[in-house]
């Protein structure tokens, strides 16, 4: 579904992506896993549109999606839940909920969308008209994951989601992307916290300084030292 | 740098001269164009003390106006020298700075923020000015009582311009004193980082309240000093040329096209849009009113767009680059 | 002691003064909510559109309320061009020179009005009585207007709160990059901002020709005056301009008839320097 060929991206002077190459199945998910500044958001914003590609392809679905900008993007149907949640702080819940159909396409089947998001995450429609920035950490995740449903996308990035949030709200937060998993969407997951996320992926890749050092079936991954290293947020 | 200094030399050589030059009728007209300039010049470098650290003011036709009207109004009503009455006038104007300033600087009121809240204190300065019109004239202005006796240092009016050209003169080169003393001295320094973060800056001690209030009152006293030197040379104040929003954008305007962050910019800057005005003006005279002002806004907007570090700061990238490039290439 | 049906009348027209003035600041706000940038030509905008009026009706004898939509469009269409002119080559310049991008529009179209329709004040007669209502005297221009700036408001809040495209343009303000995640194009959304404010100005120019007299320099009243109201409301405060509008309007209005029109000015600026030295983000400050 999703083929990164040998991306080169960075900011300015600066690369922080060397011949990265990274595939997802559809139905499929998939997790990037490194240390601190591997480049893992930056792949992201790469995948997503938000950052430009210096050389390398991205395709999606057989079609060539390279240099795309980020509002383009979603509309072929992969929705970037963003690093930090960043979702509207001033906007109410349920604002933030339509402004993830704003695409032309998603407006047609909002109220459907609303209503799986509300019976997926119960909490969010408990307070439809709060302040989202308002809500806790691990609420405000929910949200965002919410958002990006609204999009009706065939896949969902999903930068760091575990960040900054406690660690009950963390294990709350991935028993949440298994069951996106299971209503049928395909994911592709960053995040420090390995030992966790691999246990709800088919396949990770390792990212370091940019560069992909290693790749498999989860269970594999898991068993190797850099899991049992002592990775930030572990 | 030497054949720079050399030039440098030569220019205010020749500018000293200019008055007894046999340019015949020219020569009236050309130093009172040159006293304008000298003068402008120095209000926009004493502004840019304030824009090049990002204190970005639209509203020093407040400090000017009151350091105008003061002195004017002062001799006016009681007589008092201008020597003494600028002083008040500049005083009043540091008042002013400091009732504005302060809040401003305590609670990081900057960029566009600062920039209208400064025009607003410009309009206000206007209005008063023209709501007081028992004793400020109005919009129409008021002029500067004359003197007993037809050229008097107490009075500081002068029947030969020629005096006021020197006045003019030193009072711009005293502001280039003052903005070499600013550029070395440690405010600098410390303006700088402010201007990058100003939180950072105080992390680190720098007091940034007090700096950023002493560059404001700093720039708002010789505005107002300038204000009282124009104001005598005049012989007339206006609240629509001296105040408001008009001349706030004029003198921003004069300096970010010359160039904000150059010794020289501001007054490049002030010497061209004097010039330009001049020349519209004289093209035109008084045929098609409001061409001159157009062509002047229509200039401005489209150097604003295409020469964003100025027409001095663009031409000394120029000389950089290609400086860098024979180097490269040798 | 001053009449107290004197007052009342003040205080009331204070209140209908309030409508369009806060029509005008919601419109600069809006702006600058958005896009992050003053537009300090905008009361000028509002100037050319009540020229526009002016011709379609009393030159060119269209029925007024034509006129007033073709003010309306005007506004649309200026919003437009200064965007796509002036704005967006500057997006990311330097604080300083956005400032004086617009201020050089200023001087502009200020000098181009004066070229084009010279400094003569042009008005338009609206020939409709002057109501009584308790004793106190109301002009039926100026309580239409204020009616129909409240219409015009209400309509903006709709828009903004009700529309896929409001709601767009109000988060584009809070976080443009996950605003394009959401597929939203924030410089598209930029370009509908500003067609808005001019929409806004369109309305304001033609609620204010059918009270005020128009010329060049009519910016020189009215602008500095939705700056004041901008500021004191907390710049980007969409409600705070709002209240804004009402408490300088009042205080024109009631010091204008307790002291003197100018002075009624003078006091509610000097409110402004005041309260600035208090709460310099505004009262009801957002934006830092």
């Amino acid at each position: 579904m999703l083929k990164l060929d040998r991306i080169t991206s960075g900011y300015g002077a600066f690369t922080a992506l060397w011949d990265v190459s990274v595939r997802v199945e559809a139905g499929e998910a998939v997790a990037v896993v490194g240390p601190n500044g591997a480049g893992k958001t930056t792949l992201m914003r790469v995948i997503s549109g938000l950052l430009p590609v210096r050389s390398g392809r991205l395709v999606f679905e057989d079609r060539d999606l390279t240099g795309e900008k980020a509002y383009d993007v979603v509309a072929h149907g992969i929705a970037h839940v963003p690093e930090g949640r960043r979702i509207f702080p001033a906007l109410t819940v349920g604002e933030n909920l339509k402004m993830g159909a704003f695409l032309p396409a998603a407006r047609k089947h909002y109220r459907e969308s609303l209503e799986r998001v509300y019976t997926l995450f119960p909490v969010l429609a408990e307070r439809p008209t709060q302040r989202a920035g308002s809500l806790s950490g691990g609420e405000q995740q929910m949200l965002a994951v919410g958002r990006a449903l609204m999009s009706r996308p065939k896949l969902i990035l999903l930068d760091e989601p575990s960040m900054g949030l406690a660690p009950v709200m963390v294990l709350r937060l991935f028993d949440l992307i298994r069951r996106v998993r299971e209503e049928g969407y395909t994911i592709l997951v960053v995040e420090q916290n390995v030992r966790q996320v691999l246990k709800i992926v088919d396949r990770a890749y390792l990212l370091e300084v940019g560069r992909i050092r290693m790749e498999g079936r989860a269970s594999e991954l898991a068993e190797q030292d850099f899991v049992r290293k002592a990775y930030v947020g572990a | 740098m030497s054949w720079r200094r050399l030039w440098a030399v030569l220019i205010v050589a020749l500018l000293a001269v200019e008055p007894f030059l046999p340019l015949g009728r020219m020569r009236e007209y050309l130093v009172h164009v040159i006293v304008q300039i000298f003068i402008w010049s120095f209000i926009g470098g004493a502004w840019s003390l304030m824009g090049r650290f990002g204190l970005v003011s639209l509203g020093h036709g407040a400090f000017l106006g009151v350091g105008a009207y003061a002195t004017c109004l002062l001799w006016n009503f009681f007589g008092l020298t201008p020597w003494i009455g600028g002083l008040v006038a500049v005083l009043l104007t540091v008042v002013l700075a400091v009732v504005i300033g302060y809040p401003c600087s305590r609670f990081q009121v900057v960029g566009h923020y600062f920039g209208l809240v400064t025009l607003a204190v410009s309009e206000v300065v206007r209005l008063l000015i023209i709501a007081e019109r028992d004793w400020t004239g109005g919009s129409l202005g008021v002029s500067l009582k004359p003197a007993p006796s037809d050229s008097s240092v107490w009075a500081l009016q002068f029947a030969d311009k020629r005096v006021f050209y020197y006045v003019a003169m030193v009072l711009w080169l005293f502001g280039l004193w003052v903005w070499v003393r600013v550029d070395r001295s440690m405010a600098s320094r410390a303006m700088e980082a402010i201007g990058e973060d100003e939180t950072a800056a105080a992390s680190v001690g720098i007091h940034v309240t007090r700096f950023k209030l002493g560059i404001t009152v700093l720039s708002a006293g010789l505005t107002a000093l300038g204000g009282a030197i124009l104001v005598q040379y005049l012989a007339y104040a206006n609240p629509d040329t001296m105040s408001g929003i008009g001349v706030s954008l004029r003198i921003v305007f004069a300096v970010v096209l010359g160039g904000m962050y150059s010794l020289l910019g501001p007054s490049v800057g002030t010497a061209l849009t004097i010039a330009l005005s001049e020349f519209l003006r004289i093209y035109f005279g008084i045929k098609l009113i409001g061409i001159a002002e157009t062509i002047y806004g229509l200039v401005l907007i489209l150097c604003i767009i295409f020469l964003p570090s100025g027409i001095y700061g663009s031409l000394q990238d120029a000389f950089r680059r290609r400086a860098t490039a024979r180097t490269a290439v040798a | 002691m001053i009449d107290p049906l004197f007052l009342l009348e003040a205080v009331v027209n204070g209140v209908l003064l309030g409508g369009v003035l806060a029509l005008l600041s919601l419109g600069l706000n809006l702006i600058f909510g958005v896009i992050d940038i003053v537009w300090i030509a905008y009361v000028d905008l509002v100037m050319l559109c009540m020229y526009a009026v002016y011709f379609m009706h009393t030159v060119y004898h269209w029925d007024l309320w034509v006129a007033g939509v073709t003010s309306v469009v005007a506004g649309v269409a200026l919003g437009l061009l200064v965007h796509l002119l002036i704005i967006s080559p500057i997006l990311s310049s330097p604080p300083i020179n956005q400032l004086l991008a617009t201020g050089g529009l200023l001087f502009f179209i200020q000098s181009f009005a004066t070229l084009l329709w010279g400094t003569d004040h042009r008005s338009v007669r609206v020939n409709l009585p002057v109501l009584e209502v308790g004793g106190i005297f109301i002009s039926f221009p100026r309580l239409i207007a204020f009616a129909l700036s409240i219409l015009a408001m209400l309509g903006l809040y709709l828009f903004l709160t009700r529309t896929f495209v409001g709601t767009a343009i109000r988060a584009v303000s809070q976080d443009r990059d996950a605003t394009a995640l959401m597929g939203a194009n924030p410089l598209r959304l930029y370009l509908v901002t500003s067609a808005v404010g001019g929409a806004m100005a369109g309305i304001a120019g033609a609620l204010l020709i059918i009270q005020y007299a128009v010329h060049p320099y009519f910016g020189g009243a009215f602008g500095p005056l939705t700056f004041m109201i901008c500021v004191l409301g907390g710049l980007g405060s969409m409600f705070g301009a709002f209240v804004a509008a009402f408490i300088m309007s009042q205080v024109i209005s009631v010091g204008g008839v307790l002291i003197s029109t100018e002075m009624g000015y003078v006091v509610a600026f000097v409110i402004f320097i005041v309260l600035m030295f208090v709460r310099p983000g505004g009262i009801f400050a957002k934006r830092t």
